[in-house]
């Protein structure tokens, strides 16, 4: 089977979802299959030697479609939609998907509605079934919950949870094929674009970040975040929020970790005051290290953390900035 | 300006998620039950918008009867009209939810008070399809932003915002128009106490829509088996910096 992938560009070639879109669509397409690549862009972002083209070649896709701003000037959903969807009949495509970002999540939705097909959002696995239909396991709660669900449609539309699989290359990388492609847009296709897309800010993200030190409810104040703060810029990471911090409008949204909020990946989350709500656990789940420090041993985060300090802390997380600094010595 | 919002009422789950036995439903006996958390911000800014420029809110939502507690809580909030989509207690898919949206824009068209925007959330919190303002948006011709954190409106013109990549991008188009919005879009406000006895005596509208199968079928819901462990507890209060100390060296964090 040929599967259509949708691949967003970041900064440097092909977004890390969209790589882990493209891992999910080659178990998709099977053994014998064909993986192709839908790009917007520059026709040169896909020429020999550039990061997208290698990674696009070796995450095994062997033609890769590129729509130029001549086309479409930039971010476009619903035009981006209409040459997936012109795409996915000159392939021959039996499944179109994308990564569950807002931009793929979005495209998808447009894709369903322009061809009248269901859409299956967040998979986390996706199979062909002998009488056509498809087996998929989605992600409901924000992946909290799973949902294996039966998918009736030709192709399949999906997009892949981001925070599942993990990017992975082909055994041997593809001959990779681009193409130039010319959609076929319709009128009213380009009304909805984006006017202005503002450059990535400096600092670290939250949601890229290596260390996130998280507060919750505990930390009382907005003054209370001090020490936080202070602690995170000496492990060279962010400080993370819960929802109840945004609600109390001590901290802005942007910091919110949650379902609601940014989902983080860090090799450590220090979670702060949190109780552990399920709408945070949905942002934070897929940090590699959870540590709670809690005054309440029976609060849910310790159900997911690895280690816990049961402590108040506003005592224990300024003894801790205390004794990292007494153990780099004096500067 | 004529918006109407529309909200769901999900499950007000606390520390985990339980699955009913049958693994069709989340079990809700334990839980109460509120409105979608962007939806929350919908309702908001949808009276922010009529407070600038006129006009007046209506809400709308498909669900059990029950779920007329959330349109309550929207009008007691400043929403001045609730429309509840009637449904038999089985779960409606994102297509069908999505054709019974449009229906009822064509039906309040049809009485010469057609809405100039509607407002949803990016996705429910429960069921996270990310689509029904999308489908609805077609249905109509109207043009369609989602995930947006800001809206500015000028007569007929609409300026949506929404992150990228940690900065912005910013959409442009004119109403009528369907806009889906993230949590951080605003503050949502307290309901005042006349709001909340004036929602108490409220009509709402009632319809009783034909439940449509969709192309995605739900066989089970379960938990991820990842989310059972028992943290190791380190210790207690500052004695247990040392230890602390010691786990964050092994995880090579410390700088």
């Amino acid at each position: 089977m040929t599967v259509l992938c949708l691949v967003e560009l970041d900064g440097t070639g092909a977004a890390d979802a969209s790589l882990r879109a493209l891992t999910f669509a080659r178990d998709v397409a099977g053994p014998g299959g064909a993986l192709a690549a839908a790009v917007f862009g520059e026709a040169g972002v896909l020429a020999d030697g550039t990061p997208a083209a290698a990674a696009l070649a070796g995450h095994g896709v062997t033609d890769a479609y590129v729509t130029g701003p001549g086309q479409i000037a930039g971010y476009a959903p619903l035009a981006w939609a209409r040459a997936l969807a012109g795409l996915a009949e000159a392939t021959g495509a039996g499944a179109v998907l994308a990564a569950g970002t807002d931009r793929g999540s979005e495209v998808m939705a447009h894709l369903g509605a322009l061809t009248g097909l269901p859409m299956a959002a967040n998979c986390v696995s996706a199979a062909p079934a002998s009488d056509g239909t498809w087996q998929i396991v989605r992600q409901r709660w924000a992946g909290l919950l799973l949902e294996d669900a039966v998918l009736e449609s030709s192709p399949a539309l999906a997009t892949v949870a981001t925070d599942t699989v993990a990017p992975a290359e082909a055994a041997t990388p593809a001959a990779l094929t681009v193409h130039v492609h010319q959609p076929e847009l319709a009128d009213g296709d380009l009304a909805v674009r984006a006017t202005e897309s503002a450059a990535q800010g400096s600092g670290a993200s939250l949601a890229t970040a290596r260390v996130v030190v998280g507060g919750g409810r505990g930390v009382g104040s907005p003054e209370g975040f001090a020490p936080l703060e202070e602690l995170a810029a000496l492990l060279g990471g962010v400080v993370g929020v819960s929802r109840v911090v945004t609600s109390e409008g001590w901290r802005p949204h942007k910091q919110q970790v949650g379902q609601t909020g940014t989902k983080i990946t860090p090799e450590l989350y220090l979670a702060c005051g949190i109780s552990g709500a399920i709408q945070h656990i949905a942002g934070c789940a897929s940090a590699k290290h959870i540590v709670a420090v809690n005054k309440d041993a029976g609060a849910p985060i310790l159900g997911h953390a690895e280690y816990a300090v049961i402590g108040d802390l506003h005592e224990v997380i300024p003894a801790l900035v205390a004794a990292i600094k007494a153990r780099n010595g004096p500067a | 300006m004529e918006v109407l919002v529309c909200v769901k009422r999900v499950p007000q789950v606390g520390g985990k998620i339980v699955v009913t036995p049958g693994g069709q439903d989340v079990d809700t006996r334990m839980s109460g039950f509120a409105m979608s958390p962007h939806e929350e911000c919908a309702v908001e800014e949808a009276i922010q918008i009529t407070e600038a420029g006129g006009g007046s809110v209506s809400v709308l939502t498909l669900g059990p009867p029950e779920a007329a507690e959330q349109l309550r809580d929207a009008l007691a909030l400043g929403a001045g009209r609730a429309v509840l989509l009637e449904t038999d207690g089985r779960e409606w898919g994102p297509v069908a939810t999505a054709g019974a949206i449009v229906a009822e824009a064509h039906r309040r068209a049809g009485e010469g008070q057609g809405y100039d925007l509607l407002l949803l959330g990016n996705e429910a919190a429960d069921t996270g399809d990310y689509q029904v303002g999308v489908r609805v948006a077609h249905a109509l011709g109207w043009p369609c932003a989602t995930g947006i954190k800001g809206i500015e409106i000028s007569g007929r013109d609409v300026r949506a915002r929404r992150e990228y990549r940690g900065a912005e991008e910013v959409f442009e188009f004119g109403l009528p128009a369907v806009i889906t919005v993230k949590e951080g879009i605003n503050l949502p406000r307290y309901p005042s106490l006349p709001g909340r006895l004036r929602a108490k005596r409220a009509v709402i509208e009632t319809h009783q829509p034909q439940w449509q199968p969709d192309g995605l079928r739900k066989e089970r819901l379960r938990v991820p088996e990842a989310e059972r462990r028992q943290a190791t507890v380190l210790g207690t209060g500052v004695n247990a910096v040392p230890a602390l100390l010691a786990v964050l060296d092994e995880l090579g964090v410390l700088p």
